[in-house]
């Protein structure tokens, strides 16, 4: 097994404070990697540094062996790598349908084209229409993304991070402020879409964490300080202590 | 903005369906016929203006509602394009080129002249694109009277376009002539701008302006789409530049200022820039109080601004947002139910309209007509200023109309909550 995304003493400071503080991460292809932690821990900004977000202050990030750093994150996703926000991130005035074929354009190699018609393409209205039937929102297409539901609305911000095909994957807090058949419906839906391809994931529910994730990462103030199998990483007393055993107790 | 969805599956088929080249062809049949209908000089003369204001119109909208880019310098690429073919009329080669051709130089000019400009002010959207685009509408505005060759200072340059090669015969020495090679930049640039918004880069400008951020995640560099746009916009204002050359043979600093950028702003607004139609509809209507209201009153801009103020505060999707607005009471059938309201408010508010019009005209009637001169002609009707009667019927018109129309709004609200609501809840 290759390595899909390799991290190597990553730092990241706003200011003064320094939040990420020296991580090291590894992660195969094809391996369903959940990086857990408490509020504040860094875990967003982890992502968005892989993303070309924000410039790392120092340290390497390296995708399928390529190095990352300085490249824009229209580049970054060109070369594979897909990722979704916690605070939703759509498209509100374009409907639903609009949003997926617009994830789509790029992968299917039409680039800045401007002599192709969208509504011609069956490679395009095909694949839009089988992300909206797997991410189960074909009844809402013509509907405006921004009047969907909140859960509707996280799984079309998980379609739109799919749909174009990346087979890295990068999924900040899916699940976060769902309910629980919510959260089943949407658990349900990363495994049918993740399959074949490197999943990263930051999560709170534990439940979530321990049914979808071969390897977990324990991040806590900008270091990880565990990684490994969910049962390896349940039993480290560092992180009982640290986190695991309030996050446990609170989230069953 | 939604209107591709239901059709693209039907679409995503074959060829061109009939739905779709409807409007298109009613369009040109249209355009055709209007002249037979308007006979007048003055109203092909209208007509001609009209027809230019829309592809500036449509052109200026690509940059605003598709790529939410709102520009204070867009007439400096008409303009540009309009110089480049008044020079061209003045040159040799002009006779041995077909006028209805020359359009397309100065879409090219306006392109390339957007080419440079947006190499460096579509990095960002949002204010720093409007300062950019006010700064560099300001500075060309400024060269045509430090670049006299190309912007020929004051008095700007003429050219005449009977000295072209004529074209099948037709030497465009009449107005009719001009229209119809207008009429189909009209209809061509439309389709163009409208197929633009079609096209992976067009559905990507409107992702681009709704988030950015989210498209560069999908693989597209934000700043890449817009500039595409831009220059597509550029190049139609170039057309309808060019378009302004052969129609007034003459171009000015005023082609390029910051009052032409400014009003396309407004005519774009006020039409709606939520639809491709909307401009249009802008266009038509300011031209027309240009025109038609000009001849009435002097206080016509008084009037056109009054317009715009209130498009903006209550009606921000423009004209073409008001009308498809009605689209649910119609897809519901209960649009009839908002006819009676209707009438009950807007024939009142019109009343009120033209009475604080009435009561305004007299104020500037009374104020700076020449002494001894107290007569004066209101909606067909001779009148004395110093007569109390006029402005007793005019406040009583804007004062009634307004309580009549009051009155009237709650009903109206009622009736249309009522209309937009389906009759069972059916999900
Ligand atoms: N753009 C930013 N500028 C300054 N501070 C930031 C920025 N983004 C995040 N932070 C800070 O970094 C810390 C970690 O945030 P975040 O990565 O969102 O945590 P998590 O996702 O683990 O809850 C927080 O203290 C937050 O205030
Ligand atoms: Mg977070």
């Amino acid at each position: 097994m290759t390595t899909a995304l390799e991290i190597t003493n990553l730092r990241k400071s706003f200011g003064q404070t320094e939040i990420i503080r020296g991580v090291n991460l590894e992660i195969k292809d094809d391996e369903r990697h959940a990086v857990i932690g408490p509020n504040g821990a860094g875990k967003s900004t982890l992502f968005n540094l892989i993303t070309g977000r924000f410039p790392q202050t120092a340290g390497v990030i390296q995708l399928h062996g390529k190095d990352l750093s300085g490249k824009a994150p229209y580049e970054i996703n060109r070369m594979g790598l897909s990722r979704s926000f916690q605070i939703t991130n759509i498209f509100p005035k374009m409907t639903v349908f609009e949003n997926v074929r617009c994830s789509l354009l790029w992968s299917l190699g039409y680039k800045y084209s401007f002599w192709n018609m969208v509504s011609k393409s069956r490679a395009l209205n095909e694949g839009a229409e089988a992300i909206l039937e797997q991410i189960n929102l074909t009844a809402r297409r013509d509907l405006p993304a921004g009047l969907l539901s909140y859960a509707e609305q996280r799984a079309l911000e998980i379609g739109i991070t799919i749909a174009g095909g990346a087979d890295v994957i990068l999924l900040d807090e899916p699940t976060a402020g769902m309910s629980h058949s919510e959260t089943d419906y949407i658990v349900e839906l990363i495994r049918k879409v993740t399959v074949g391809k490197t999943l990263v994931m930051v999560e709170h529910d534990m439940g979530v964490v321990f049914g979808l994730a071969d390897k977990i990462s324990v991040l806590v103030y900008g270091e990880i300080i565990a990684t490994g199998a969910p049962e390896e990483v349940r039993a480290n007393p560092r992180v009982q202590e640290a986190y695991l055993g309030e996050a446990m107790e609170a989230g069953h | 903005m939604t209107d591709t969805a239901q059709t693209s599956q039907a679409r995503a088929q074959g060829g061109v369906t009939l739905s779709a080249a409807l409007p298109w062809i009613i369009a040109g049949l249209f355009l055709l016929v209007m002249p037979f209908i308007f006979q007048s000089n003055s109203a092909i003369t209208i007509m001609n203006q009209m027809a230019i204001t829309i592809i500036f119109a449509l052109s200026y909208n690509m940059l605003l509602g598709q790529g939410g880019m709102l520009s204070f310098g867009h007439a400096v690429y008409m303009g540009v394009g309009g110089f480049l073919c008044v020079h061209i009329m003045n040159w040799e080669i002009f006779g041995s080129l077909p006028l209805p051709i020359l359009p397309i130089f100065g879409g090219i000019f306006g392109l390339i002249l957007a080419l440079i400009v947006g190499s460096f002010s579509t990095r960002k959207a949002g204010t720093v694109f409007a300062m950019i685009s006010l700064g560099v509408g300001e500075l060309i505005a400024a060269c045509s009277v430090i670049i006299v060759v190309f912007f020929g200072g004051e008095e700007g340059i003429s050219g005449d376009r009977t000295y072209g090669l004529p074209f099948f015969g037709i030497e465009f020495l009449t107005q009719i002539e001009v229209y119809y090679l207008i009429a189909f930049w009209l209809l061509v640039s439309a389709l163009l701008m409208y197929l633009f918004s079609r096209t992976p880069i067009g559905r990507m400008a409107n992702a681009v302006r709704d988030n950015p951020e989210r498209a560069e995640f999908l693989g597209y560099s934000a700043r890449w789409v817009r500039f595409y746009s831009f220059i597509a916009a550029g190049f139609f204002a170039g057309i309808a530049g060019g378009l302004f050359a052969i129609n007034y043979e003459i171009l000015t600093e005023e082609n390029l200022n910051l009052h032409t950028s400014g009003s396309i702003l407004l005519v774009t607004f006020l039409g709606g820039v939520g639809f491709f139609f909307g401009p249009i509809i802008g266009a038509i209507v300011f031209t027309l109080l240009q025109t038609v209201l000009s001849l009435e009153t002097e206080l016509w801009a008084l009037y056109v601004g009054a317009l715009f103020v209130a498009t903006v505060m209550f009606f921000p999707g423009g004209l073409s947002g008001v009308l498809m607005m009605h689209g649910t009471p119609i897809k519901l059938g209960k649009w009839r139910m908002l006819v009676k309201p209707y009438i009950k408010v807007l024939v009142p508010a019109v009343l009120c309209i033209l009475g604080l019009a009435g009561f305004i005209e007299l104020m500037f009637h009374a104020r700076h007509a020449a002494i001894g001169e107290s007569e004066m002609t209101l909606f067909w009707t001779t009148f004395d200023h110093s007569n109390p009667m006029p402005w007793i019927v005019f406040a009583v018109l804007a004062l009634g109309g307004f309580w009549l129309a009051r009155k009237g709004s709650p009903e109206l609200t009622g009736a249309w909550h009522e209309a937009n609501t389906p009759d069972e809840v059916s999900e």
